[in-house]
């Protein structure tokens, strides 16, 4: 029980984190562990904030998690980082692309995007903060930010046992597999041990 | 084996699959909808079908169980609601072929209007009730639920909540049970439910469930892990998940997979067996209250509270006290509420009912509920599916008896939730003369629950292509003289539909008429708006229709060309016409 560890993927409806989430479960699956994977969704309208949760070990038994138990939170954005910053455990790590994106009350004038989110992440948690929306373009397409995001996830994590490479060949269709496979090596790079 | 990952409904459509299920009728809802969208993989092995309602969606799988095969029907917990009346005679008539009723609930209503718990149907149908607490359970459970129906005599609840639906675990695959049909004969005594046969099934539903209780001890959905003997948890569904991470690991369970009738004496050996009993669940305290009511002593909701969803951590501070640690980063992030879509079809209506103060407008459930939201506030109240039109009639009755004569009274309603449950409502506002003028919101999808084929698409489940019903014929049909269609994207045109409905001395509804935008097998007209940043005066009018892709910023308004689709719609409200489609 004990020997669990589960991540939290959050983000905006549309980026793409159920894929990502998708790559880590084939990856932990092919590596035997017991894999439990959480989402909600059954609202169609885009842009509210999503999450997803990923839970694995010898045996799981929760498919979701609490305040204050999440070993990793990969935010696909950055003010999502600190509306999930409760999740983490307070040696936890957390990986963040930073880019902002305003909510329909911010664009409304309601209310304001917060200041300082990254800084206050960085000054309570061990944090992998890169620009993974740059990057993809540098790659040549925004689509495989969610792949670099998972190359930097899987760094932070030290789960270099797996063999993510073949996985995400797996995973993604053949056209977009070497993309991928670019984005993910830029996704760890991207991040220092 | 080979094992997959699935979701708890991609695993109860398979185990439908594999129990030799042939017709199943469902009406989509959060979180049950995947169940239905996982079966037409399986139509060479049997029927599946999006009813207009979940009361039909049950009469249809009933019938079907009345002539002689497994059936299935699935809805969200307030589907229950309005399929309650054959659900209660069912249980009284019994079954032919296995039936199954599946009910997702959603605790902590993360898509829902409330969180009502529906085991309680159970215990007042009288039905028997299954519980998987995960997706291999999903496909095995839905396999026994057939078996009980059958040989209990009985149609079966199957309960879910979000988390048992929604999660994904690994399941291992079985064969499909391919099932005779027996030949049919007519059994009336059976079937007919008049009060006399009524009389006589009633004592023969006490009696199954009698059975069914000694059936429940010893059957092995229900199971004892024994470990030490100082703390015993009596828990099922998602519960038994988090109970199992929370408690201590010398804790022993008893996990109920069965919880309708509860095994009483199952439940006693193993009180007996341990100091103290917990009984972990969600929700109401459905099997506590009866636990204690047969005398055993336990502890429960004192402890967990009944409001919301459970989880790991939670349990462990609720129960022992232990406050998960965490970090407070200073910082709070601003909501980021749902809003309809960039170019949404039902954004032009709302903007129009906006501008009107004395409008009042009883909506209804869909993707425009959000049109009650700000900065559009279009919205007097919601209650149910279909209840659009009738409150609207209610409230517009008390208004002329209280001599409120300035208010002008709407229901509004969306095409799937009008052929769901709204075509009685516009009836009642004819025949009743109701000072109402009735709207659908055609955007021929069943939007909110992620694109659902419905009567007015076209289209059927299993993809074959359907009879259109024209909603203007059904109105027609009911008496309205005066049916104003119109797009709601073009501003002006909605706002003289609107007047002239209420202008009309003869019943008059609307119908507000363009496709959902993220219907994929339409091609839509799309474009880009811009803003010209030097006739842009700030005056942030464009901000009022509420499109998460326009802002201001530093007194001028700005477009998000990767968001905006080109309706225009923000263009027809600038007063300077700064805003253009730029065509390309
Ligand atoms: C009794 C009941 N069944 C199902 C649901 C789930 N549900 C909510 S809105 C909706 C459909 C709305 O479709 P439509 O009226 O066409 O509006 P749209 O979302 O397309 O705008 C459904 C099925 C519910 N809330 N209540
Ligand atoms: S899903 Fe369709 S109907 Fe719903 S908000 Fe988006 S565009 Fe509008
Ligand atoms: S309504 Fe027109 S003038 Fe006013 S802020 Fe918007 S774009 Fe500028
Ligand atoms: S035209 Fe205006 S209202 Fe329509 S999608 Fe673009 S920004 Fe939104």
């Amino acid at each position: 029980m004990k020997t669990t560890k589960s991540a939290l993927l959050v983000g905006v409806g549309g980026q793409g984190a159920i894929l990502t989430a998708k790559v880590l479960v084939s990856g932990l699956m092919k590596a035997g562990y017991d894999v439990k994977m959480s989402e909600v969704h059954g609202m169609s309208q885009r842009g509210g904030s999503v999450s997803t949760q990923v839970h694995w070990g010898e045996k799981v038994y929760s498919p979701v998690i609490g305040k204050g138990a999440a070993d990793i939170v990969v935010a696909f954005e950055k003010m999502e980082a600190v509306r999930y910053a409760d999740y983490l455990k307070p040696d936890g790590v957390a990986v963040i692309n930073d880019y902002e994106m305003a909510s329909s009350s911010i664009a409304a004038g309601l209310c304001q995007y917060p200041e300082g989110c990254l800084e206050a992440m960085e000054n309570h948690f061990r944090c992998h903060v890169l620009k993974a929306g740059e990057i993809a373009q540098g790659l040549g397409s925004a689509k495989c930010m969610n792949i670099i995001l998972f190359g930097s996830m899987v760094k932070a994590l030290g789960m270099d046992d797996i063999d993510w490479e073949s996985v995400i060949a797996e995973t993604v269709p053949e056209k977009f597999r070497e993309l991928n496979l670019s984005a993910y090596r830029a996704g760890r790079d991207a991040v220092s041990a | 084996m080979e094992r997959y990952l699935l979701s708890g409904n991609e695993a109860l459509a398979r185990g439908a699959y594999e129990a030799g299920v042939k017709v199943c009728s469902a009406y989509p809802g959060t979180p049950s909808t995947e169940i239905f969208e996982n079966l037409p993989q399986y139509r060479d092995a049997l029927y599946c079908e999006w009813a207009p309602n979940e009361k039909v969606a049950t009469e249809v799988a009933y019938g079907a169980s009345i002539a002689g095969v497994r059936s299935l029907c699935a809805m969200k917990h307030v589907g229950v609601n309005v399929a309650a009346d054959p659900i209660f005679t069912a249980a009284y008539n019994g079954v032919s072929g296995g039936f199954v009723i599946i009910s997702a609930d959603d605790p902590s209503m993360h898509s829902s209007q409330n969180e009502q718990d529906n085991r309680h149907y159970a215990r007042a149908a009288k039905l028997p009730m299954v519980e998987p607490s995960d997706s291999q359970e999903c496909l095995d459970f839905m396999r026994a639920a057939y078996e009980i129906s059958e040989r209990f005599d009985l149609p079966v609840l199957l309960r879910t909540t979000t988390r048992v639906s929604h999660s994904k675990g690994l399941v291992r695959f079985g064969e499909r049970e391919e099932r005779p049909v027996p030949a049919y004969a007519r059994n009336t005594r059976k079937y007919i439910s008049s009060p006399a046969n009524a009389m006589m099934n009633h004592p023969k539903v006490e009696e199954a469930l009698a059975a069914l209780e000694a059936y429940g001890c010893t059957s092995p959905l229900n199971r004892m892990e024994l470990n030490g003997t100082k703390i015993g948890v009596v828990t099922a569904s998602i519960a038994y998940q988090y109970a199992k991470e929370a408690f201590p690991a010398d804790a022993s369970f008893l996990k109920l997979g069965l919880t309708n009738p509860l095994p009483m004496k199952l439940i006693r050996e193993f009180a007996a067996k341990v100091d103290k009993l917990y009984v972990i669940e969600e929700l109401d305290g459905f099997m506590e209250e009866q636990i204690k009511a047969a005398g055993i002593d336990c502890v429960g909701k004192d402890l967990t509270g009944k409001i919301y969803e459970l989880n790991p951590q939670l349990l462990q501070e609720r129960i022992f006290g232990r406050k998960p640690e965490t970090v407070d980063v200073g910082v709070s992030a601003v909501s980021r509420p749902p809003a309809l879509c960039p170019g949404c079809p039902h954004r032009g209506f709302f903007y129009t009912m906006s501008r009107h103060k004395d409008f009042v407008i009883a909506g209804d459930i869909g993707c425009y509920t959000l049109g009650g939201s700000a900065p559009l506030n279009a919205l007097d109240s919601v209650v149910c599916m279909g209840g659009g039109f009738t409150v609207a009639m209610g409230m517009a009755r008390a208004f002329e008896l209280a001599g409120q004569t300035d208010k002008k009274v709407f229901g509004v309603m969306g095409d799937s939730t009008f052929f769901h449950s709204g075509m009685t409502g516009a009836a009642e506002i004819v025949y009743n003369h109701g000072n109402v003028i009735p709207v659908v919101l055609d955007n021929s999808i069943t939007g909110m629950t992620g694109h659902q084929d419905n009567p007015g698409s076209g289209r059927t489940l299993q993809g074959d292509i359907a009879e259109t019903l024209k909603i203007e014929d059904i109105l027609a049909a009911y008496g309205y003289k005066n049916i104003l269609i119109v797009d709601p994207q073009d501003l002006a045109a909605m706002e003289k539909a609107v007047q002239d409905a209420l202008a009309s001395t003869e019943p008059a509804a609307i119908i507000a008429r363009r496709p959902c935008l993220l219907i994929k097998r339409i091609k839509h007209d799309i474009g880009k708006c811009e803003v010209d940043q030097d006739k842009c005066i700030g005056c942030k009018k464009c901000l009022s229709v509420g499109c998460p892709a326009v802002m201001v910023e530093n007194k001028k308004a700005k477009i998000d060309p990767n968001q905006c689709v080109g309706c225009t719609v923000c263009a027809q409200v600038c007063p300077k016409s700064a805003i253009a489609r730029k065509e390309n």
